[in-house]
């Protein structure tokens, strides 16, 4: 097996925190507590979680965009957490990351193809006479065209704007991209198109994607595997399909649960879970989840559960095989959508491969 | 009887530099005591624009309400005296927007604010609002109300946020809520609890709930019936039940199929290709045309009309009804 594009060991990041008279009282807030994975090329780990468990503060730490406090990551062969500052500023030609929002993300003040230059420049990927052909290039490949080089990003509506983020994390030709929520601010029919996008590139490039998001079902359709986070920690992580026919966390379980259905004929189950999820700052004892938790004993209050394998899945719960018992899947069946999805789509094609118009007239 | 809340025909454009750009035009909908009625649409589609002119909220200038009726309960909303209006909105008319980061005040207390609202519409007795107020929080479910009454929005979670706000928008027993994307911004745990809320509340006053959202899944769960908007128009409107089991308008199935599912994996998402038309565009015919892959030359030359399909289901498209007209390859 190839060495793995990136691979993190007890990576854990804390914020020191001033408070009370005088900022005496010194508190740590652990944002980010001992996280372990390894990530392939062409691989995509989803990291879902509600706000605020730490997600971003983890994809971030992994680019060293955040200085994490203890642990590991590896870029390749390369230790990105030992680099000095011009190591590591070569490393972020292999490491990329797309933000949830694109308009906050780039230099209002700079035309598209003078964003999309500036790495190329910086890190000697090219010289002013390949310049205009690889920006064009890249271009290209997120699905803008030419046109849109000369505009400024005030111009362009969310979905070319997170087309010309994906663009700029993509001009380097990095092995590993970060995508913190790159759909999250997006219409649907617009988030369809930036997920598939995504998934054309890394089949192309071969790209490894760390997908941060808190929408399970954008989740299911891009992730190999998936990682859940809850106040700090990976409570869950296990492939893809797995995680979605055998969740094995009660967390996992109510998350996915809480996903309304687009279908009227499926009656959802009450949300199970109250309330919100705690601070960091006052992580309760024990499994941080149990006040939430549907299946919480004695033994979650007092012993934080460690991390164990049952099957293909990594969970960190004392109940995980009554919490496998519990998990129910629920199907929706193929109806009229379908059929006439399978319309469109056919006559999608059609306009496609026959420019003439040989489309099927009304009355 | 006639619905509590009944919109035809309304048309609001904004001016820029000289030129009318039409948001909404031509919208026709209404909402009945103790039912909820889904907006659908891509932003962009004028949805908004709607639930802000039923509030009276359209800024003039730069907006103009150009045409058509909104009556709420007998009472035309559009030739209302300001003070009047002033009465209704916050009063029978409550409304939660979807930033509620942004639509609490920084500066006041929960309980100020809730207060405002109740002083607004005649309760002046400190205590008795006060007791009110809490009530109100107990009511939307935020933990020790008493004590987070003295809470400034900073120290509230975005969950328990919108929850005063909806405990805001409730203050005097509105007969019609308008929430205008009230979950966009939470998690999917929190927005599981709002929208159970939103409808046990509905449940208790027998409110009527004008719900716009782009989100299909939350229109599955909460709403009774749905109108689909497209660029200033409305495309479908049906009974929840009947647009999701039969969808006819092309722009509909395109909206159902690019959710992703997460009871199942597809191999590559469904898109509408290109982007909703900006207003200043004039299309001639239907507007969803040159996003359609049915449009023929007729779709492009004439706007199609709305159409009942089945009863108590409306579509503007030629094709409509689409099984009739096209044949399963």
């Amino acid at each position: 097996m190839t060495a793995p594009v990136l691979s993190v060991a007890n990576l854990s990041k804390d914020f020191p925190l001033a408070r009370g008279m005088l900022r005496r009282e010194k508190l740590v807030v652990r944002a980010v507590s001992d996280i372990t994975f390894e990530l392939g090329r062409g691989e995509t780990l989803a990291i879902v979680g509600e706000s605020g468990c730490g997600k971003s503060t983890l994809g971030r730490s992994l680019l060293r965009l955040i200085e994490p406090t203890s642990g590991k990551v590896m870029l390749g062969r390369d230790n990105v957490t030992g680099m000095n500052t011009t190591q590591l500023r070569a490393a972020r030609r292999r490491m990329q990351i797309i933000f949830q929002d694109p308009y906050g993300s780039l230099n209002p003040r700079m035309t598209v193809r003078e964003t999309l230059a500036e790495p190329l420049l910086l890190h000697g990927l090219a010289d002013p006479k390949t310049l205009e052909a690889k920006v064009n290039e890249i271009l290209s490949l997120s699905g803008l065209s030419r046109f849109h080089a000369e505009r400024y990003p005030h111009e362009f509506s969310g979905g070319q704007r997170q087309r010309v983020g994906i663009a700029r994390a993509l001009a380097t030709r990095p092995e590993l991209i970060v995508c913190d929520e790159p759909v999250s601010a997006l219409d649907v029919s617009l988030q369809a198109q930036i997920v598939n996008l995504l998934q054309d590139l890394q089949q192309e490039f071969g790209l490894a994607y760390v997908f941060i998001s808190h929408d399970l079902s954008v989740v299911r359709h891009i992730a190999t595997r998936i990682a859940v986070m809850y106040l700090g920690r990976f409570v869950e992580e296990a492939p893809a399909e797995t995680l979605f026919t055998t969740p094995l966390h009660p967390y996992t379980q109510s998350l996915i649960k809480a996903v309304p259905l687009p279908d009227p004929s499926v009656q959802r189950q009450q949300a199970e879970l109250r309330g919100d999820m705690p601070s960091a700052l006052a992580v309760p004892s024990g499994c941080a989840f149990h006040p939430r938790c549907p299946l919480a004993t004695d033994l979650c209050r007092h012993s934080r559960p460690e991390t164990r394998m049952i099957g293909d899945t990594r969970v960190a719960c004392h109940h995980a095989e009554a919490g496998a018992a519990h998990a129910t899947a629920q199907k929706i069946k193929p109806g009229k959508l379908d059929r006439r999805l399978a319309v469109l789509r056919a006559a999608k094609n059609e306009q496609a491969s026959a420019p003439t118009d040989k489309r099927q007239e009304t009355r | 009887m006639t619905a509590l809340l009944t919109v035809s025909d309304l048309q609001v454009g904004f001016q820029d530099r000289g030129r009318i750009m039409r948001a909404v035009d031509g919208v026709s909908l209404s909402v009945d005591r103790g039912r909820t009625l889904g907006v659908v649409g891509e932003s962009g589609c004028g949805k908004s624009v709607t639930s802000l002119a039923i509030m009276g909220l359209v800024p003039q200038p730069p907006g103009v309400i150009q045409g058509g009726e909104i009556t709420f309960d007998g009472k035309n909303l559009l030739a209302l005296p300001p003070k009047e209006m002033r009465a209704l909105r916050g009063g029978r008319i409550g409304m939660i927007f979807q930033e509620p980061m942004t639509s609490l005040n920084p500066v006041y207390t929960c309980g100020e604010q809730i207060n405002e609202t109740l002083r607004a519409h005649g309760m002046s007795a400190p205590d008795k609002a006060r007791a009110r107020a809490i009530e109100l929080l107990d009511l939307v479910g935020l933990p020790s109300p008493a004590k987070r009454i003295d809470d400034y929005p900073h120290q509230l979670s975005g969950g328990q946020r919108q929850r005063v706000m909806i405990a805001i928008a409730l203050a005097n027993d509105p007969d019609l809520l308008i929430a205008d994307e009230p979950t966009t911004a939470l998690d999917v745990t929190i927005q599981a609890q709002i929208l159970q809320l939103m409808k046990d509340l509905q449940n208790r006053t027998g409110m009527a709930i004008l719900l716009v959202t782009h989100d299909l899944g939350v229109v599955a769960e909460t709403c009774d019936d749905v109108v689909v908007m497209y660029a200033g128009l409305v495309v479908e409107r049906a009974s929840t039940a009947s647009l999701y089991s039969d969808p006819q308008h092309p722009y509909t199935i395109g909206l159902m199929a690019a959710v992703p599912r997460i009871t199942a994996k597809a191999e590559r998402l469904d898109t509408i290709d290109g982007t909703l038309p900006p207003p200043w565009v004039q299309i001639p015919g239907c507007r969803f045309a040159p996003r359609c892959p049915l449009a023929t030359d007729k779709c492009r030359a004439e706007q199609p009309p709305m159409r009942e399909i089945t009863p108590g289901h409306q579509v503007a498209c030629w094709f409509a009804p689409i099984d009739e007209r096209i044949t399963t390859p």
